[in-house]
């Protein structure tokens, strides 16, 4: 009887998969006409960015740059390219987009808010990248005076006097701690700086300009406009907003409860109405408050506004990632024996931040894009110019191109912030996953 | 042998205050409020002095005066005689209008792109993505007024419309009219109405409109009743009893039956004259103001329901595919109310967000709350500050009620939870 046992000696060769499964082909399948439903769901894309390249293309290629009207620049583009043609008129741009950067500040400064703007990025480099060498943190320590100066110019001795009152808070800690004791050394450290602000500074400014002259051409604030109003309140607001967010979020998770109903009450408050109204006080109530006579810059007071608004919403954040936080956490730094502020400063907040990172850039993000809020109450920022722009004879009746520079301008900005949150959750995701 | 004793009690120092953590909390927090009322009397005094020196003192007795100026969309009777008050209302209401239709496309177009973002077709993802990151990270005032400037510039002007071959037709069998003066939709009309109601003598609702929805609650609560009903039957015998014709027809049925008692007809828009009459006419402001908060707020409600979606671990697919569900049961009974949980807070604070940027009308005219109160209220009586504190105190109990609710169902379904 034959043996029918079948034994196989040696392995198949392996196949190439399928032609269909694998390459172009198979990615297709795979990722485009998986199902029915599939391909209905991809043809009707593909047709829908036919249909806005095929209008777009053309447009934005079949266009005018040196016409000096609207009316002017469609017949160029008629001449150009036959009768119908709709093409885009970037004279427009080409002759606004100083204005729409700058504003009115004098063109022959224009290298100050450059530089000045340089010199920020720079100074939030060590901070923001922490492979860059420690050194130029001194920079980060020095732009707060330097960038307002290069702004707004004028005597380059404010600037240093009002850095002098940091330095004189510093010896007092020193000083008086020694002679009497941390507590009176930290309230030292808090009175002498406001006194030298309040009465003494400005009188030093004002001897040592008369002495040394030095300082460069001031530029008022009401010549500040385009873009670079846009950075420059939303430069500052989300500076300050960070510290004041972490003193506001500490505030409200404290056991304190008269300091935590303070908290509470100025966090909700904010946060409960639209930054339009607080715009309303910046423009018309801000003076109200203060003592009689006084009269401060608008983009100042646009400034504070913006600056509690941003503080408010980043101190919910920051909340969100100290309550996020293990209880286990709290309780070991106290069994550490460490006091409030150092269980604050080196376990706390280094996991409570790291936590709420994408917040705070979204927030960051968010007080970017609300500083647009400002062309309501009258100052000059790109959405601002671009309502003048359309209401000029000229230009009246142009619409894409100019918002859609402006909408470029500010896509470029939060986008590569929202890129920067994500590059910095996956440097210090240190965890297991 | 040592003995526990009982620390010496000390008398109470002054020093203690500072330096025994039992006082200091007590003594920073006096310090701290005091600190806070010297604030509060610093910028209270300031305020009273200059306003003193202006000669105007705190005074609400403006609202009560004429407001003469005319407002173009309105949802309750108005005239430029009536009262700043009843302009502020009228306001208020448009605000809640705008939120009201913002809050609902949002919610819609937000769910479609979060949903589809996640879709496995690679181009739809691409796209939804595209669509998400264009909207988000372009300040939304940019998109009021851009929507704005496009209506007014690229849709035809009324005369348009007339003639044999004219340049633009109205859509859906000549029902609707987009125009650059704004968008004209059919109205409903009763040709048996039962008038109107009105309430406390300062506005009407009409009667047809409570009767229709008293009809529709009705509707809805024998509809749940039915359901309620399949469900006991269910539990005690295993078979559901097929309720879906029943439960459409005690919604319907009823409904239809009230529509046609009372004459229930549209009123279609026809150009007249140099412009369009009857039927609801949308305004530019109104359309714009709409359409731009809904597609921006619909880009971070659709990241907020994507995070939801993608915070339910695998295994929980898995394991209801396992139990033998089906793919879409899957979805309405293991998934959604999970995800739900982690939907619905973002959802409602995004709700928030769109009711107050709503206060950006004023951009583009529409006339809300901050239109009335905050715009021309405020610089006819030049009562800035009585305007702007009206102003806060509106949208800061707006905002406490959304957020109410939110706290209202975080709790309800922490107890689901447990």
């Amino acid at each position: 009887m034959a043996d029918l046992t079948f034994v196989r000696h040696e392995m198949v060769p392996e196949q190439a998969p399928p032609a269909t499964s694998v390459g172009p082909r198979g990615w297709l399948r795979e990722n485009l006409f998986s199902s029915p439903l599939n391909a209905i769901l991809t043809l009707l894309s593909l047709g829908l960015i036919w249909w806005v390249l095929s209008h777009a293309l053309p447009w934005i290629v079949l266009s005018s740059w040196t016409a000096s009207s609207l009316g002017e620049c469609r017949e160029q583009i008629a001449a150009a390219h036959g009768e119908g043609t709709t093409g885009a008129c970037w004279a427009v741009i080409r002759e606004r987009y100083l204005q729409l950067l700058f504003g009115f500040y004098p063109s022959d400064l224009y290298w100050r808010p450059l530089l000045a703007f340089g010199l920020a990025l720079l100074a939030l480099a060590p901070v923001l990248f922490t492979a860059l060498p420690r050194r130029l943190l001194w920079l980060s320590a020095a732009a707060p005076f330097v960038v307002p100066w290069l702004l707004w110019g004028g005597s380059v001795w404010v600037p240093v006097c009002v850095a002098l009152g940091f330095g004189l808070g510093l010896a007092a800690l020193r000083v008086v701690s020694a002679a009497a004791g941390g507590l009176a050394g930290v309230i030292a450290a808090g009175v002498v700086p406001v006194l030298w602000w309040l009465f003494l500074a400005w009188v030093a400014a004002g001897l040592l300009q008369a002495i040394l002259p030095f300082g460069i051409t001031p530029v008022e604030s009401r010549a500040f406009g385009g873009f670079m109003l846009s950075i420059t309140i939303g430069l500052v607001a989300i500076t300050l907003s960070l510290p004041i967010g972490i003193v506001l979020a500490l505030g409200r998770q404290s056991n304190l409860l008269i300091i935590k109903a303070i908290c509470v009450g100025f966090i909700e408050f904010i946060r409960g109405v639209p930054l339009i109204t607080l715009l309303f006080v910046a423009s018309l109530l801000l003076n109200y408050f203060m003592p009689p006579g006084t009269n401060f810059d608008i983009i100042l007071r646009v400034i504070i506004m913006v600056t509690l608004f941003a503080s408010a919403y980043m101190a919910e954040v920051i909340r969100g990632g100290l309550a996020a936080l293990p209880r286990g956490q709290y309780e070991a730094a106290d069994a550490l024996g460490l006091d409030y502020w150092k269980a604050q400063r080196l376990i706390v907040m280094p996991q409570a931040l790291k936590i709420s990172i994408p917040g705070i850039v979204s927030t960051f993000i968010g007080v970017f894009k609300d500083t647009t809020l400002v062309s309501i109450i009258g100052l000059l920022d790109p959405l601002g110019f671009s309502n003048s722009i359309r209401a000029n004879a000229e230009w009246n009746g142009v619409v894409w191109e100019l918002y859609g520079f402006i909408a470029a301008l500010f896509f470029v900005f939060c986008f590569s912030m929202s890129r920067y949150s994500m590059y910095l959750e996956r440097k210090l995701r240190t965890e297991n996953r | 042998m040592t003995t526990l004793t009982d620390p010496p009690k000390d008398s109470f120092r002054l020093g203690m205050l500072i330096y025994d953590t039992r006082y200091r909390a007590l003594t920073i927090q006096v310090v701290a409020l005091f600190a806070f009322m010297l604030l509060a009397a610093w910028l209270i005094n300031n305020t009273v002095q200059n306003l003193a020196s202006l000669g105007k003192p705190i005074d609400f007795g403006f609202l009560s005066t004429a407001a003469q100026y005319d407002i173009n969309q309105t949802l309750i009777a108005y005239d430029n005689q009536d009262s700043h008050l009843r302009a502020s209302a009228v306001g208020l209401l448009n605000t809640l209008l705008v939120a009201v239709m913002g809050c609902a496309l949002a919610t819609v177009v937000g769910v479609l792109v979060g949903i589809l973002r996640l879709s496995r077709n690679w181009l739809v993802a691409r796209i939804m993505t595209v669509y998400v990151e264009l909207f988000r990270n372009v300040p939304v005032l940019l998109w009021i007024v851009f929507a704005m400037a496009i209506l007014i510039e690229s849709l035809p002007a009324p005369r348009d419309f007339r003639g044999e071959d004219a340049p633009a037709a109205m859509l859906f069998g000549d029902s609707v009219a987009l125009t650059n003066r704004g968008f004209y939709v059919p109205e409903p009309l009763f040709a048996r109405t039962l008038g109107d109601l009105p309430v406390f003598g300062a506005f009407d609702i009409s009667l047809d409109f409570l009767a229709i929805l008293a009809v529709l609650g009705a509707g809805l609560f024998a509809s749940g009743l039915i359901r309620t009903r399949a469900d006991r039957i269910q539990n005690a015998t295993g078979i559901r009893p097929t309720t879906w014709y029943l439960r459409l027809g005690v919604v319907l049925l009823p409904l239809i039956a009230l529509l046609v008692a009372l004459g229930f007809h549209l009123g279609y828009p026809e150009l007249r004259g140099f412009n369009f009459q009857g039927g609801i006419h949308m305004r530019n402001s109104l359309i714009a103001l709409w359409l731009a908060l809904s597609f921006y707020t619909a880009a971070f409600i659709a990241e907020a329901v994507r995070g939801g979606i993608l915070a339910i671990s695998k295994g929980q697919t898995e394991a209801a595919a396992a139990l033998g569900l089906r793919p879409g049961r899957i979805m309405s009974l293991v998934i959604l109310p999970q995800a739900m949980r982690v939907i619905i807070p973002p959802l409602i604070s995004q709700y928030l967000n769109l009711t107050k940027n709503s206060s950006l009308a004023i951009a583009v005219g529409y006339m809300d709350i901050t239109g009335t109160l905050g715009g021309i209220t405020m610089n006819q009586t030049g009562r800035e500050l009585e305007c702007v504190l009206l102003l806060m105190l509106i949208y800061l109990v707006i905002s406490l009620l959304i957020s109410a609710v939110m706290n209202w169902y975080n709790t309800r379904v922490k107890l689901v939870e447990r």
